[in-house]
């Protein structure tokens, strides 16, 4: 997994973490910015997409600003954790599940358009798996999201 | 940055903000940009809308703060920080929106929440996501915010992940 990106890989991905252009050909932009052609730069990122290296290229959005979201983390016995996550996973409202060392070693993310459907979706993983569900909502946020500096 | 006030909004404050149209396009873009010539271009056809309303609501999101920012996300896993360390705080309340903030800048940490308590088992209520390139890395940034906090730190745990199971862009089933 751990790979070595070449100089234009590492700049697509470091330099155009938060200003990607808002122009009719974006593309065409970071292309002339770096040296290269647009059909290279569409190229690459298909190519960092396709191996994983990108998650995407696009918006990340203020968390609760559409939907209403909560981490949540359940203690699953190890024996168990498989079958209980394939079930998290499966939930579409579920965007985001880490398998963590600790006691609670199911944390994932969901998200519902409204917080009655939101609960609805933890209580029924709740009755599913006859483990609790424990929910931590976000009650404020200290980081403003720059993007994270790959040279670190 | 300048629009650092409304990034700080309440969420209750930003809902009126958005209309179902901002909806509609934030739910088009979530798996990625198209990678075509003129993405907005592509994304104003699929909605009925025209590029230039695209673009301009996008540059009005991110203005006000509901789009973060627009670009790359980046896999840490696949570029070699395999070390993901959920680091979690017991932090007295009245200090917690200070100290949140010190910590929320620290440029190792990628998130920085707030978030409740469950007694008897989990007295954290403050959150901060590290990324390291191994574990060693992880406990020397977490070492660098137990610094910060000093006898504010009544307590911390990290919690490292072993195993991404799900990552997705945000899908909102309507």
């Amino acid at each position: 997994m751990n790979k070595e990106l070449s100089e234009l890989d590492r700049r697509l991905l470091n330099d155009f973490q938060q200003d990607f252009p808002l122009s009719p050909t974006p593309y065409a932009d970071i292309a002339r910015d770096l040296g290269v052609t647009e059909a290279e730069v569409l190229a690459r990122l298909a190519a960092l997409r396709n191996d994983g290296t990108v998650s995407r290229v696009g918006a990340v959005v203020r968390p609760n600003t559409i939907g209403v979201s909560t981490l949540a983390a359940m203690a699953v016995p190890p024996e168990r954790l498989e079958s209980v996550a394939a079930l998290v996973s499966g939930y579409t409202e579920v965007n985001h599940n880490y398998e963590r060392e600790h006691r609670l070693n199911l944390w994932f993310v969901a998200t519902a358009p409204d917080a009655a459907r939101l609960q609805a979706v933890l209580d029924e993983i709740a009755v599913r798996t006859g483990h609790e569900v424990l929910s931590f909502p976000l009650v404020e946020d200290y980081h403003i999201d720059l993007g994270f500096d790959l040279r670190i | 940055m300048s629009n650092a006030a409304a990034i700080r909004r309440e969420p209750a404050d930003i809902a009126p903000l958005i209309d179902a149209t901002d909806r509609r396009l934030i739910q088009a873009t979530q798996e990625g940009l198209p990678r075509v010539p003129r993405p907005y271009h592509a994304i104003a056809e699929q909605l009925g809308l025209s590029a230039e309303d695209v673009m301009a609501r996008l540059r009005r999101m991110l203005e006000t703060g509901i789009i973060r920012r627009i670009g790359a996300v980046p896999n840490h896993y696949a570029l070699g920080y395999q070390a993901n360390g959920m680091s979690v705080w017991d932090v007295p309340e009245e200090r917690l929106r200070e100290l949140g903030r010190k910590i929320g800048e620290l440029d190792f940490v990628s998130h920085c929440y707030h978030r409740p308590r469950h007694f008897p088992d989990w007295p954290y209520n403050l959150f901060a996501m590290v990324h390291g390139r191994d574990r060693a890395q992880v406990e020397a940034k977490v070492a660098q915010i137990a610094a910060l906090l000093g006898a504010a730190d009544h307590g911390h745990t990290v919690l490292y992940s072993t195993r991404i199971l799900k990552k997705t862009g945000l899908r909102i089933g309507l």
